[in-house]
C-alpha cells in the first residue's frame, strides 16, 4: 500500500481558514475586552483573504483531491464566495449588537469561522464522510453560537431544541448513509452515483437510505415537516446569531442537497423528485400561512424563510441544469434578503430593546424614511414584487417547475405567495401608515448603516439587472 | 454464523428505540442526549456490519469519525444543558416550552 | 418662413413654462413671482399670436401646416404633434390669449384674499393663489394645443387637457361640497360627450387610416358614398356617423342640450375661470372643432340638420332659464348656454364663418360680463344673490358702464359687436334650406327677446333701483381695484368695435379662405353677401329689422317689470306657478339625470355591491379566504407547541410519511 501525497492546492482556502481560526483562537486569549476588536478585524480579514484565495483558485473544471473526498468545482467556488460575503456582512451587522449586550467576545467570531469552515467542507464534499464532517463542524458551531448569550433563558432553550433535533437529524442522515454504503459499498459520491445507476432505481435499500438522507437535508434547510426548530431558534437566539444562522448555512444546506442528491444519487431522481415536491409544497403553504399569525418579526422571518426553502426546493426538484441554477439563484437571493431583513432588526434594536415585535416597526417612515424605504424594498422583494430580486428568483424557480410540466406546483406556489404577501405588506403598512410607538432615534454605526443601505440597494439593483447573477449561477452549474 | 440481516435488525431496533425515546420521554433532557448517543451507536453497528461483509475498511473509518464527533457533540450538548439549567433551574423536557407558535 | 416653427412653439410653450414654474415652485417664488411669470408667459403668447394674426391678415403667410415631432409610428399610422396655422387658428389664438391675458391680470385682484375661501388648517389652501395661476396658464397651453393642432390626436389631447383643467378649476375650492359635486358632474357629463368624440376619431382612423386633418380632408370625397351598418341592417352614411359622433363630443364640451347640465353648476369655480373657460374659450372648443371639420360636415345634411335643431333648442330654452335665476353668475351662465346655441345654429346653417364671428365677439363681451359680475361679487364680499344688490351704479361706475356695454353687445344693439355677429347668424338661418331651419329661425328670433329680457333684468336688478344689501356691505361698497377694472375696460373696447371691424371680412367676406369649406348649395352667407353694403349701412338697417324690435321689447319689458312695477314678477310667479316651476327645475333635466342615470347606476352599483362585492367577493372570497387562512394559521400554531417531543414526533411522522408514500 503506497501513500500518495494528495494535491493540496484546492484545499488551500480551507487550510487558510482553519489556520487563521486557530491563530485567532490563540490571539484572542491574550486580548483584553477593550481590544477585542482585533479579533473581529482578524476574522473579517480571514473571510476577505479566503474570498481572494477561493477566487484565485477558481477554475472551470472540477478537481477532485484528498483521495476522492474533496472537490473544487465552479459551484463550490461560487457558493463559498457567497458564504464568505454573507458571513462578512453578518459579522459586521452583529458587531454593534454584540457590543451593546456584552457579547462582544472572541467566541462569536471563532465559532462563526469554524462554522464557515464546516460550510466550506460541506460545499466541497465529495464523499459522504466529508459531508458528515462538514455538516457536524458547522452544526456544532451553530449550536454553541445560539447558546452564546449565557444569561438568556430563551437562548438556552432554543439552543437545546436546536441541538437535540439537529443531532437527531444528523443521526438519521447517518443512518441513511449507512444504508447507501451497504447497498453500494462506497462512500465516494461520484462512485456512488455510478453504482446506483448500475443497481437500478428500484433497489429498496437505496430508496430506504434516500428517505433518511432527505430527512437530514430537509432538517438543515428547514423544510416542512422538519422545520419545527426554525422559528424557535430564530426567535430565541440573539438577533446577531439568528442573522448568521439564517444566512450562510442555508447555502451550505443547499450545497448538501446538491452534493448528495444531484452528484450522488442522480439515478434516484424520480424518487427524490416526488419527495421534494411534497416538502416544497408543504413548506410554501405552511410557511406562508403560519407567518401570517406571527407578531414577532424574527418568527415571521423564520416562517418566511421556510416558505423560501420551499421555492428553493422547487428549482432543484426539476432535475434540469436550469432548475439547479434557479435553485442556487434562489438560495443566494434568499441569503441577501434575509441578511437585510435581520440587519434591519439589528438596526432598530439597541441595548435593552430587541425591536423584534412587529409593532416596533410602526411609523418607521417618520423616524427614518431612508431605512423605511430599505425595509420596504426588502419586504417587497421577499413577497416577490417586481422589479426586486425576489421576483426574479421566484420567476426562475417557477419556470423550472413549469418546464417539467408540474404546473400545479407552480400554481400552488403562486397562490401561497399571494397569501404570503399579506404579512410582508403588513410590515410596510406599519412602517408607513401607523404612528410610531417608539420615538428613539436609531443608534447604529455608520458602517452598519452603509452596508445595510448597500444591502437594500443590492436587492433593488439585482432586481433591475437580474441577468448577471442568474448567468453566474447557470455557469456555476455548468 | 450471524447473518448481515441480524446485525441490521439489531441496528434498526436500537435506532427505533432511541427515536421513540426522544418523543416518549418527557422528563429529563439527559435521557434525550443518551438517546442521541444510542442512535449514533445504531448507525455504527450498521457501518461495521456492512464494512465487514463488504470487506471494505471505509465503513470502519467512518465509525471512528462518528465516535469522535459524537464525543464533541456530547460535550456541546452537556454544555448547553448546563447553561439551560443555570437559567431555568430545571432540565425537565416538559418545561422547555416557552418558545412556541 | 424659417422662424415660424420657433414662434408657434414659443406661443404654446410660454404659458406651459409659466404654469410649471408657478405650479411646482409656487411656494418658493411667492404670489408676485407666480403671477408675474404666468402673466409674462401668456403675454408673450398673446403678442406672438397677434403678430401671426396680423401677418395672416396681410397675407404674409398663407396657411401653414407642419408636423414638428413624431411621437410614434404604429402600424403605419403616424402619431404626431404638429401645427396648422391659418386664419381660423390664428383668430382663435388671439381670442384665447387675449382673454386669458385679461383674466390673468384680473385674477390678481380677484384672488387676492383667497385664503378666506379656505378653512384655516386646510393644506390645499396653502399656496392656492399660485396654484390658481398655474392652472389657468396650463389651460391656456392646452387650449392653444387644441386650436393649433393639425391632427385629431393632438386635438383630442387638447380637448381632454382643457377638460382636466376645467375640472380642476370648478373644484378649485375643494373644501366646498358643492364645488366637488359640480366638478364631478362636469366630469361625468363630459365623459358622455368624449365617448362619442373618441368613437368619431376612431371611425376616422379606421376608414381614413390617418389622423392628419389635411389627409382626411383630401380624401373625404372618396368616402362620400361609404356606408356602415351600426346595428341590424340599417345602413348609415359613414360621413354622417363620423360627424354625429364628433358633434356629440362638441355637445359635451360646448354644453348643448341635453349635455348642457354641467355648465351652470360649473359656476362653483372662481369667477375668472368662469369667464375664461366656461364662457369665452373652452366651451367654444366644440364650435371651433365643427368649423374646423367643415369639409366633413358639408357632406352630411343629416348631421347639419341635427346640429341646427339642437342649437336652436339650446339657444331658446336655455335663455328662458336665465329669467328665473337669482345668482348673478348663473344668469350669465345661462346666457352663455343660449349664445353657444346661437353659434351651433350657425354651424348647422353652414354659416361657419358667422359662427366663428359670433364666437369671437361673444368671447369678448361674455368675458366682460363675467368679469363685471366678478367685480360686483368682489364688492359684495362674495355674495352672488341679485336680490341683495341694486343701485350699484353709484358705487361702481366703471363696472357699471362696462357691464352695460357688455349687455348691449349681448342683446345685439346695433353697432355693438354682438349685433353684427348675431344678426348675420339670424339672417343665415333664415336663408337655410335644411330640414328644421324654419323652427330654428323662429327659435333664434324669439331668443333675441329672451336675451334682452334676462340681460336687462340682471342689469336693472344689480345697478339700478333700491340698494337692497345690508348696512355693513353698503358701507364698504366701492369700485374694485385697477387690476380688476383695467381688464374690464380693455375687454369693453373689442366688445364694441370688433363687430364693425370684422363683419365685412369675417361674416360676408372670404376671411377664413380655405380653412372653412362650404358647399355651394349650403352657402347661406354667400347669398346674404350680395345685400351687404358695409358695416355702417348694416348697422343702420339693423334698426328696422325684427331682431332689433324684439330686443327693444325685451329691454322695455325688463324695465317695466323690474324698475316700474316690481310687484308684477312676484304676481306672475304666483299666477303662472307651473311655468315658473318648470323653469326653476330647469325642465327637469337635472332631476331626470339624477333619477335615471345617477340613481339607476347607483341602484345597479348598489345591487352589485351588496351581492357581488359584499357577499361574493368581500364575504366569500376575500374575507372568507382570509378567515380560512387565519383559522388555519391559528390551528397550525398549536402544532408548533414549543415541546421538543412534539417536534421530534413531527419529524418522525414526516419520516414515516415519506416511507409510506414513496417506498412502500
Amino acid at each position: 500500500m503506497n501513500f500518495e501525497t494528495p494535491d493540496f492546492l484546492p484545499v488551500v482556502p480551507e487550510l487558510f481558514v482553519l489556520g487563521m481560526a486557530c491563530l485567532i483562537l490563540v490571539v484572542d486569549l491574550f486580548l483584553s475586552d477593550r481590544s477585542r476588536v482585533v479579533t473581529y478585524l482578524m476574522s473579517q480579514a480571514t473571510l476577505v483573504g479566503a474570498l481572494v484565495v477561493t477566487l484565485g483558485l477558481s477554475s472551470p473544471i472540477a478537481q477532485v483531491t484528498m483521495n476522492g473526498t474533496f472537490v473544487l468545482d465552479p459551484m463550490a467556488t461560487l457558493l463559498k464566495s457567497v458564504v464568505y460575503i454573507a458571513s462578512f456582512v453578518a459579522f459586521l451587522y452583529a458587531k454593534d449588537y454584540l457590543r451593546a449586550r456584552s457579547l462582544f467576545k472572541g467566541e462569536f467570531f471563532l465559532l462563526g469561522l469554524f462554522a464557515v469552515l464546516g460550510m466550506m467542507v460541506l460545499i466541497s464534499a465529495h464523499s459522504m464522510l466529508t459531508v458528515y464532517l462538514g455538516l457536524e463542524l458547522m452544526s456544532l458551531s451553530l449550536y454553541a453560537m445560539v447558546a452564546l448569550q449565557r444569561n438568556s433563558a430563551t437562548a438556552s432553550e432554543a439552543a437545546m431544541k436546536y441541538f437535540i433535533l439537529g443531532a437527531m437529524a444528523s443521526a438519521m442522515l447517518l443512518y441513511g448513509m449507512s444504508m447507501l454504503y451497504g447497498a453500494t459499498g462506497t462512500l465516494d459520491l461520484g462512485e456512488l452515483g455510478a453504482r446506483v445507476q448500475g443497481a437500478g432505481p428500484s433497489s429498496l435499500v437505496l430508496v430506504f437510505g434516500l428517505v433518511f438522507l432527505i430527512v437530514g437535508i430537509a432538517f438543515k434547510l428547514g423544510a416542512v415537516p422538519f422545520h419545527m426548530w426554525v422559528p424557535d431558534v430564530y426567535h430565541g437566539a440573539p438577533t446577531a446569531v439568528t442573522l448568521f444562522v439564517s444566512s450562510a448555512p442555508k447555502l451550505a444546506a443547499f450545497a448538501m442537497l446538491m452534493r448528495l442528491l444531484v452528484d450522488g444519487l442522480p439515478g434516484l431522481h424520480g424518487h427524490w423528485q416526488d419527495m421534494l415536491i411534497l416538502l416544497a409544497v408543504l413548506s410554501v403553504a405552511l410557511g406562508n400561512v403560519l407567518a401570517i399569525a406571527q407578531a414577532n418579526i424574527k418568527r415571521l422571518l423564520a416562517y418566511s424563510g421556510i416558505s423560501h426553502v420551499g421555492f428553493l426546493l422547487m428549482g432543484v426538484l426539476a432535475g434540469t441544469p436550469e432548475g439547479y441554477a434557479a435553485g442556487m439563484y434562489y438560495a443566494i437571493a434568499y441569503v441577501i434578503m434575509t441578511l437585510g431583513g435581520f440587519g434591519m432588526v439589528i438596526l432598530m434594536s439597541r441595548a435593552g430593546f430587541e425591536a423584534d415585535r412587529l409593532e416596533d416597526y410602526k411609523g418607521l417612515n417618520e423616524r427614518s424614511p431612508w431605512f423605511a424605504l430599505m425595509m420596504l424594498i426588502l419586504m417587497f422583494s421577499m413577497a416577490g414584487v417586481p422589479p426586486f430580486l425576489g421576483f426574479w428568483a421566484k420567476l426562475a424557480v417557477l419556470e423550472a417547475v413549469v418546464s417539467i410540466d408540474l404546473i400545479w406546483v407552480a400554481v400552488v406556489a403562486v397562490v401561497f405567495s399571494v397569501i404570503g404577501a399579506f404579512y410582508y405588506l403588513r410590515v410596510v403598512k406599519y412602517m408607513y401608515f401607523d404612528k410610531p410607538e417608539d420615538e428613539h432615534s436609531l443608534v447604529a454605526g455608520s458602517d452598519l448603516r452603509f452596508l445595510l443601505s448597500a444591502n437594500g440597494l443590492a436587492v433593488l439593483g439585482l432586481g433591475i439587472f437580474p441577468g448577471s447573477l442568474l448567468a453566474l449561477c447557470a455557469s456555476a452549474i455548468g | 454464523m450471524v447473518a448481515l440481516s441480524d446485525y441490521l435488525t439489531v441496528g434498526a431496533i436500537l435506532f427505533g428505540l432511541s427515536m421513540a425515546g426522544i418523543f416518549v420521554n418527557r422528563k429529563n433532557v439527559i435521557i434525550l442526549l443518551m438517546c442521541i448517543e444510542l442512535m449514533l451507536l445504531a448507525v455504527n453497528i450498521n457501518f461495521i456490519a456492512f464494512s465487514y461483509y463488504l470487506s471494505d475498511t471505509a465503513g470502519q473509518i467512518f465509525v471512528f469519525f462518528i465516535l469522535t464527533v459524537a464525543a464533541a457533540e456530547a460535550a456541546i450538548g452537556l454544555a448547553i444543558l448546563v447553561v439551560l439549567f443555570r437559567n431555568r433551574g430545571t432540565i425537565n423536557v416538559d418545561e422547555l416550552g416557552t418558545l412556541k407558535g | 418662413m424659417e422662424n415660424l416653427e420657433a414662434i408657434t412653439l414659443a406661443i404654446v410653450l410660454a404659458p406651459l413654462f409659466g404654469s410649471v414654474i408657478a405650479g411646482l415652485f409656487g411656494g418658493k417664488i411667492g404670489r408676485s413671482g407666480a403671477h408675474s411669470v404666468t402673466i409674462l408667459g401668456v403675454g408673450i403668447a398673446f403678442v406672438l399670436s397677434l403678430t401671426l394674426f396680423l401677418q395672416a391678415l396681410s397675407g404674409d403667410i398663407g396657411s401653414i401646416n407642419q408636423s414638428i415631432y413624431t411621437w410614434m409610428i404604429s402600424d403605419g399610422i403616424r402619431f404626431e404633434i404638429g401645427f396648422l396655422i391659418d386664419r381660423l387658428s390664428t383668430m382663435m389664438m388671439v381670442v384665447v390669449t387675449f382673454v386669458s391675458l385679461m383674466v390673468h391680470i384680473y385674477t390678481v385682484g380677484y384672488m387676492a384674499d383667497d385664503e378666506h375661501n379656505w378653512p384655516d388648517d386646510s393644506l390645499a389652501g396653502k399656496n392656492s393663489y399660485q396654484r390658481f395661476f398655474s392652472y389657468i396658464s396650463l389651460f391656456t397651453f392646452s387650449m392653444l394645443m387644441l386650436v393649433m393642432s393639425n391632427n385629431f390626436l393632438q386635438l383630442f389631447f387638447g380637448w381632454e387637457a382643457v377638460g382636466l383643467v376645467s375640472y380642476l378649476l370648478i373644484g378649485f375650492w375643494a373644501t366646498r361640497e358643492s364645488a366637488v359635486y359640480a366638478n364631478l358632474k362636469a366630469f361625468l357629463v363630459n365623459r358622455v360627450g368624449d365617448f362619442g368624440f373618441i368613437l368619431g376619431i376612431g371611425a376616422v382612423l379606421m376608414y381614413f387610416n390617418t389622423l392628419d386633418y389635411q389627409a382626411v380632408f383630401n380624401t373625404v370625397e372618396m368616402h362620400q358614398d361609404v356606408t356602415v351598418s351600426i346595428w341590424g341592417d340599417s345602413e348609415w352614411s359613414l360621413i354622417t356617423v363620423i360627424c354625429i359622433l364628433l358633434f356629440i363630443g362638441a355637445m359635451g364640451k360646448s354644453a348643448q342640450v341635453p349635455l348642457h347640465v354641467w355648465l351652470p353648476d360649473s359656476m362653483e369655480g372662481p369667477t375668472p375661470i368662469s369667464a375664461l373657460i366656461h364662457a369665452a374659450t373652452m366651451v367654444t372648443a366644440g364650435i371651433f372643432m365643427v368649423a374646423r371639420m367643415s369639409p366633413l360636415y358639408e357632406l352630411s345634411e343629416t348631421a347639419l340638420s341635427m346640429i341646427l335643431i339642437i342649437g336652436a333648442i339650446t339657444a331658446f330654452f336655455m335663455g328662458l332659464l336665465g329669467l328665473v335665476q337669482n345668482d348673478i353668475k348663473r344668469v350669465v351662465a345661462y346666457s352663455t348656454l343660449s349664445q353657444l346655441g346661437y353659434m351651433t345654429v350657425a354651424l348647422g346653417a353652414s354659416a361657419y364663418a358667422a359662427g366663428m364671428f359670433h364666437l369671437m365677439t361673444h368671447a369678448f363681451f361674455k368675458a366682460l360680463l363675467f368679469l363685471g359680475a366678478g367685480s360686483v361679487i368682489i364688492a359684495m364680499h362674495h355674495d352672488q344673490d341679485m336680490r341683495n344688490m341694486g343701485g350699484l351704479r353709484k358705487y361702481m361706475p366703471i363696472t357699471w358702464i362696462t357691464t352695460l356695454i357688455g349687455s348691449l353687445a349681448l342683446i345685439g344693439a346695433p353697432f355693438f359687436s354682438g349685433f353684427y355677429s348675431k344678426d348675420s347668424i339670424i339672417e343665415a338661418v333664415g336663408h337655410s334650406q335644411l330640414p328644421g331651419s324654419d323652427i330654428a329661425y323662429i327659435a333664434v328670433l324669439l331668443g333675441v327677446f329672451v336675451t334682452a329680457l334676462y340681460s336687462f333684468r340682471m342689469y336693472f336688478l344689480v345697478f339700478h333701483g333700491k340698494a337692497r344689501m345690508d348696512e355693513h356691505t353698503r358701507e364698504h361698497l366701492h369700485e374694485t381695484p385697477r387690476v380688476v377694472t383695467w381688464p374690464l375696460i380693455l375687454l369693453a373696447i373689442p366688445s364694441v368695435f370688433a363687430g364693425a371691424l370684422f363683419v365685412d371680412s369675417m361674416a360676408f367676406g372670404d376671411f377664413f379662405r380655405e380653412a372653412i369649406v362650404v358647399a355651394p348649395a349650403h352657402d347661406t352667407l354667400g347669398a346674404l353677401a350680395g345685400d351687404f353694403h358695409g358695416w355702417f349701412t348694416f348697422g343702420l338697417h339693423g334698426f328696422v329689422t325684427a331682431p332689433f324690435w324684439l330686443a327693444a321689447a325685451g329691454v322695455a319689458t325688463a324695465y317695466l317689470l323690474y324698475m316700474k312695477f316690481t310687484h308684477v314678477p312676484t304676481m306672475l310667479k304666483e299666477k303662472f306657478g307651473w311655468l315658473y316651476a318648470i323653469l326653476d327645475r330647469k325642465y327637469g333635466f337635472d332631476d331626470f339625470y339624477e333619477w335615471f342615470f345617477a340613481g339607476g347606476s347607483r341602484g345597479i352599483g348598489n345591487a352589485l355591491w351588496r351581492f357581488g362585492d359584499v357577499k361574493l367577493i368581500d364575504g366569500l372570497m376575500i374575507n372568507g379566504s382570509a378567515l380560512a387562512v387565519g383559522w388555519f394559521a391559528s390551528v397550525m400554531r398549536y402544532v408548533q407547541s414549543g415541546y421538543l417531543y412534539h417536534y421530534a414526533f413531527a419529524m418522525i411522522l414526516g419520516l414515516l410519511a415519506l416511507f409510506g408514500l414513496f417506498v412502500i
